[in-house]
Formats: C-alpha cells, sequence, structure tokens
C-alpha cells in the first residue's frame, strides 16, 4: 500500500474542489498518492526475480491517446510459438503511475495456441505500461508503451 | 485539471461568435462517431459491450414476478423481444392519465405501481437501469420517431426553451457547446450534438450503465447551475426535446461512449 | 445479481485456435475512493479468474485494483475435443461466481 508522500498543490485542489460538490455526489475521487519508478521495479522484481529482462517479442496493443482513464482497452501478444517444448508461460502487465504497480498475470501454456491475451485496464494518469513474458525456457521479454490520458472535460466527479 | 477544464470552456465560448443555430438535418451525428475505433468496437459486438451485462440482469427481472398483483412483466407483454421493438424509439411518449410526457423509465414504473402494485424503483437503481436497457435494447437500429404526437408539441417548445436558456454561473445555453461548437474539442473531449440514440448507455468514465437524465444532470451542473431532481418534469421535456431532435436516427442501445 | 457474458464458438474443427471472450458484472472498487464523509471505500474486486476445458485448467488471470470494472478478459486455446468450459471468478468479500459454454468439436 503506498504512503502519501507530499500534499502536492493539486491535491490540494482536488480536495478543495471535491468539497464542494459533497452535496450531489455520494463519492468524492481523491487522487491518491501515485506508485513511484521503485515500486514499479520491485513488482517487476517479484515477478522476474534476478533473471535479466530482455526487449522484444511482445507486443502491446493499447491507444497511444485514451479517451477516459477508467476503462483502456489493452491487449497483449506474444510473438513466439505455442509447441510443447517452446511456449509461453505467462504474461505480466504493469504501470508506472497508477497507485498500485501492477495491472494483472495471465498464465496460459501450450494448447492455448496463440500466446495473447486482452483486457480493460485503469491508468490514472499518462504514464508507461510494461508487460513482460515469461517463456518456457524461462527467459523473459518485455515492451514498455507511454499512454496518455486525457481528462474528459464533463466528468461527474470533476466538476 | 477542474479549473483548466472550466477556463478552456470558457475561452471556447467567448471567442466564437454566439450562433445557436439548429444542426442542419444532412450534418446530424450520433456521438459514436466522435469515438475512437477501439470505444467503437466496444459497442459494436455484443459479447464486448458492458451494457450488454445490465440487459441481461433485465431478461431475468422481466420474468420474475413483484408487487402485491404478483405479476412479472411477462405475465402481460410476453417475450420482451417482440413486444418492446420500436418502444423506446418513440419515448418519452404522452401520458393521457397524466397529462404530460413519461420516459421509459417512468412507463416502467408506472406499470410496475399501476399493475404489480409494486414501489417504483429509483433512478440509475441496477434493476431500473437493468428493465429499461432491455426494451431499449429491443429497438436497436429503429429509427426514433419521439415527439410526433399532437399534444407533445407544448412540452417539446419548453424542452427547446430549457435546452436554448443560458443558465448557471458560466451563463452557458446546452446549445452553446452542442449546437455552436460541436466540431469542436473540449479539454481533450469532442463536443458531441447531444442526441441521445444510445440511452441507457455505458459511460467509461462512469463504469457503468446510466440514464439519459444523469448525464443532463452532469451537464448542468458542469455550467454550475442547479441539477433538477430525477424525474423532474423539466428533465424529461430536455429529453422529449432531445429525442424529437435527433427524430430519424438510430437508436444504438445500449451505447457505449467516453 | 452478477451476470456474465461469455463468447465461445459454438462449433469449431479439431486444432481449431479458438478466441474466448469475458465480461463479468463486478464494480472493482479500488480501495483507493473516500465517501463524502472522508471513510475509505473498502476495496472489493475480483483477484482471480480461471477457465477450466472438460476439467484441465487452460486459463488463470491474477487480477488487481487496475482492471476496469465489469472486467472484460479474452484469450485463446485448441480445441481438442467436444465438452464444457468452465469460468470461475473469485474475489474480496467471499465473492464466487461460475459460468459454462459447451463447444462442438468435429
Amino acid at each position: 500500500m503506498p504512503q502519501p508522500r507530499h500534499s502536492s498543490r493539486r491535491q490540494f485542489l482536488s480536495l478543495a474542489g471535491g468539497a464542494a460538490v459533497l452535496g450531489a455526489v455520494p463519492v468524492v475521487t481523491l487522487r491518491p498518492a501515485e506508485a513511484t519508478p521503485a515500486m514499479l521495479a520491485s513488482a517487476i522484481r517479484n515477478v522476474v526475480g534476478e533473471a535479466a529482462v530482455r526487449t522484444g517479442k511482445v507486443k502491446l496493443d493499447i491507444p497511444p491517446l485514451v479517451e477516459n482513464g477508467n476503462t483502456v482497452p489493452m491487449t497483449v501478444s506474444v510473438a513466439n510459438p505455442m509447441t510443447a517444448d517452446n511456449y509461453v508461460k505467462s504474461i505480466h502487465v504493469f504501470n508506472e503511475k497508477n497507485p498500485q504497480p501492477n495491472i494483472g498475470n495471465f498464465y496460459l501454456g501450450p494448447h492455448a495456441g496463440r500466446a495473447q491475451v486482452s483486457t480493460r485496464i485503469r491508468l490514472a494518469d499518462s504514464q508507461k505500461v510494461v508487460a513482460i513474458a515469461r517463456l518456457s525456457d524461462d527467459t523473459f521479454w518485455s515492451v514498455s508503451v507511454d499512454v496518455v490520458v486525457t481528462l474528459a472535460a464533463c466528468t461527474e466527479e470533476v466538476i | 485539471m477542474r479549473f483548466a477544464g472550466i477556463i478552456a470552456l470558457a475561452a471556447l465560448l467567448t471567442a466564437g461568435a454566439v450562433r445557436a443555430t439548429d444542426i442542419p438535418p444532412g450534418e446530424r451525428r450520433s456521438g459514436y462517431s466522435f469515438m475512437t475505433p477501439d470505444t467503437q468496437a466496444m459497442q459494436d459486438d455484443d459479447t464486448a459491450n458492458p451494457g450488454m451485462l445490465w440487459v441481461l440482469d433485465g431478461e431475468a427481472l422481466w420474468k420474475r414476478k413483484v408487487g402485491t398483483s404478483d405479476k412479472a412483466c411477462a405475465d402481460c407483454h410476453g417475450d420482451a423481444r417482440a413486444t418492446m421493438k420500436g418502444i423506446s424509439a418513440r419515448y418519452p411518449a404522452f401520458d393521457k392519465a397524466l397529462g404530460r410526457p413519461v420516459d421509459l423509465e417512468q412507463r416502467i414504473n408506472l406499470c410496475r405501481v399501476n399493475h404489480q402494485q409494486a414501489s417504483p424503483l429509483p433512478y440509475e437503481s441496477s434493476g431500473l437501469l437493468a428493465l429499461t436497457a432491455l426494451v431499449a435494447r429491443q429497438s436497436r437500429g429503429i429509427a426514433i420517431e419521439t415527439g410526433a404526437a399532437p399534444q407533445l408539441e407544448p412540452f417539446v417548445a419548453k424542452g427547446r426553451e430549457l435546452f436554448m436558456q443560458r443558465q448557471g454561473q458560466l451563463n452557458l445555453g446546452c446549445t452553446n457547446c452542442h449546437d455552436d461548437n460541436w466540431d469542436k474539442r473540449l479539454a481533450g473531449s469532442a463536443i458531441t450534438q447531444a442526441h441521445p440514440t444510445g440511452y441507457p448507455l455505458y459511460r467509461l468514465e462512469w463504469q457503468s450503465l446510466g440514464s439519459l437524465q444523469r448525464r443532463l444532470r452532469a451537464c448542468i451542473t458542469g455550467i454550475r447551475a442547479q441539477a433538477y431532481d430525477y424525474g423532474a418534469p423539466e428533465l424529461v421535456e430536455l429529453e422529449l426535446y432531445l429525442m424529437s431532435r435527433a427524430r430519424g436516427m438510430a437508436v444504438e442501445a445500449p451505447a457505449v461512449r467516453p | 445479481m452478477p451476470s456474465a457474458l461469455i463468447n465461445v464458438p459454438r462449433t469449431a474443427k479439431r486444432g481449431d485456435i479458438i478466441e474466448i471472450k469475458t465480461l463479468m458484472s463486478h464494480i472493482m472498487e479500488t480501495g483507493y475512493r473516500h465517501l463524502a464523509s472522508g471513510e475509505v471505500v473498502p476495496r472489493d474486486i475480483i483477484t482471480s479468474f480461471s477457465c477450466r476445458y472438460n476439467g484441465t485448467e487452460i486459463f488463470r488471470a491474477d487480477l488487481f485494483q487496475a482492471i476496469a470494472a465489469n472486467p472484460f478478459i479474452t484469450f485463446f486455446t485448441t480445441a481438442t475435443e467436444s465438452g464444457k468450459f468452465e469460468f470461475e471468478w473469485i474475489g474480496d468479500k467471499g465473492f464466487s461466481e461460475t459460468a459454462s459454454a459447451s463447444i462442438i468439436v468435429e
């Protein structure tokens, strides 16, 4: 669980603005403390251990500019055969700036036929999304994509 | 962010000359056409469209007996797929007993109170959203016909008046954004033409299905005016005007919007 | 009243790689939101999803708060024999839901 590091001006504005709409909106979204690059690195270490992570093989399809950070479609695919002795064991997806760094872990096997998963994720801010694949030989491959999240103009909580 | 948005809104609307002109029929566009291909894909595939979860719930509720009359919707209306086809494309509709228009949510609740002798469901409750989604889904692809009845004329006019009227601390009318500036963007989001073709719809922002009244209330709060209560005649008249303004456009419910 | 939407092809040829799409209704409350009173809304998410094909697990996922509400997950498998796919979602507050879909493999 991340601890708030400091009270930034933006957080203060969020709090002040939030208070103004208390009558109208039952749930107020306060921006929690962000994850840090150190937390991202440590979440990745938890999955890969001491192994080296190479760049390549993994493709992360995610809109570079998303309409709403609450629901961002994402597809990860790995360019690797899916045969009994050479396949993708798992796919792990991380983010840099959400309150916590994990997005999802997906476990597959040679029977999958194709190493590809899709889901919809939440991105609290513009940030880096990292996908890592573990192959059957226990090598790790990764890709990192920068996503710009624009805040919708007329969100209920914000105004 | 919030203040940046407001400044952008104010700047946008003071910069251009105020036109307040209607959108020509040939230039009308659904909110769908303003979305990214990813969001469009979410709406297009029923097995990827989260709004369909509410339709599924609605199918179960349709068959459930409720109230002191111990009747289900299905006991009178049969299979919703057949009997509810085209219904939502005519709402809000004139209710003779009340002498005023009612929206689809109110029609469902009138049915619950008068025929099922059950309590009305609140706006945005999962039950009312589910039943509305089920009924509206049966009109998908059908052209909107709302507002054709002559008794509705004065109410359409009132809705239009509200749409045109400047109000709130930002002193804006709906028309200033949705008629005059729909081809522009506001803090990164497309300003659409306000054709309510897909309600109830799944908004990515809400992460839920929601009614047109929820959207209207959020918009009214956005211009810093006091939003009408759910079910208020003013909101129904606004719904009525917007739907009659979208006449001829196809129902998309349950749509997906950012 | 949780409900699930499952999309599995009704029929497939043996050896076909098929796509499976799943949608489960769930709020995926992050635990990072506050009520107007200042109280934190407790975390309530689905933490695990799995799929079995005639009893054998073919796909599993750990989910976190960054998965959007009403989790949508799609993946692939090889159609080997006719039978049943069983899906299971497990989460906070004792959440546990299952769904199934059958396939005919020719």
